[in-house]
């Protein structure tokens, strides 16, 4: 019973948070929104039997890519201009956001649901943080040097890119 | 058959993606600014790793590969954010402004 109580509560904060983040008019408040959905969204990663994952989320979403952001929310001034157009084009951007996820839902659904994709009977691995240790180390190796590779360059080109044109007034 | 409890439902988890993957389109076509537009895609990238969690967690015979594939989203959203954020930097030196309809130079 209380364990529902505390999924609901889970994905309510996930939808109001991705609500907030989206449609609030200043941009702090939507990055805020952001670290809001993300904590429910940890929630949602508990419940699914992975708390490794929800650890990441909190620690890379709310405690890396959220503050990121309100760095760059400091530097540049992003408020959002008051919107002078009709309501009339909001109302066809959501009906054209619900079409496509929508569709996208249905088709996933009908794939979990309707065809014969049985829940396995037997589990290769247990799904535990050592489980995902030797995997990353074995099998995903490769994509494991990648993404580090990946970061790396990340890095570098965010530093030279944002390095460019300091120098002017 | 009694219906199983809430936390172990497949279609749940699925509909709060896709609602997270329609939130997400809402905003990335309704913001007017850079920043606004890159927190929509943050959202629409959360749909996505839900998806591929929630199936992970019921389908998959080993359930250390979505956890694994849902890490790597992770990574490579942080990258994109850290580049996407100098980016828009870099563009605010330049225009002084984020908002996309002062960024129509090369509108033809």
């Amino acid at each position: 019973m209380i364990v529902g109580a505390i999924f609901l509560l889970c994905v309510a904060t996930t939808v109001v948070g991705a609500l907030i983040a989206a449609l609030t008019a200043r941009i702090i408040r939507s990055v805020c929104g952001l670290a809001i959905c993300c904590i429910g969204l940890a929630g949602l990663y508990y419940f699914l039997h992975s708390p490794f994952l929800a650890l990441m989320e909190i620690l890379i979403y709310v405690g890396a890519v959220c503050v990121t952001i309100i760095f760059a929310v400091m530097l540049a001034e992003p408020d959002e201009p008051v919107s002078e157009e009709n309501p009339g084009s909001t109302v066809l951007w959501g009906g054209v956001a619900l079409l496509v996820s929508v569709a996208i839902f249905w088709g996933l659904w009908h794939l979990g649901t309707h065809q014969n994709l049985a829940a396995p009977a037997t589990r290769l691995t247990d799904g535990s943080v050592k489980a995902i240790g030797y995997s990353l180390l074995t099998a995903y190796s490769m994509a494991f040097e990648l993404i580090s590779l990946a970061l790396l360059i990340a890095i570098i080109g965010a530093l030279a890119i944002a390095r460019t044109g300091r120098t002017k007034p | 058959m009694t219906p199983s409890p809430l936390p172990d439902r497949l279609d749940i988890y699925l509909a709060v993606a896709a609602l997270l993957l329609a939130i997400g389109i809402f905003g990335l076509l309704r913001r007017r600014t850079l920043i606004g537009m890159l927190i929509s895609g943050e959202l629409i990238f959360s749909g996505a790793s839900l998806n591929l969690m929630a199936f992970n967690r019921f389908k998959a015979p080993d359930p250390t590969v979505g956890q694994i594939f849902v890490l790597f989203i992770m990574g490579l959203a942080a990258a994109e954010i850290a580049i996407a954020l100098s980016i828009i930097i870099a563009v605010y030196r330049n225009y002084r402004s984020v908002k996309t309809q002062d960024l129509a130079e090369l509108n033809g």
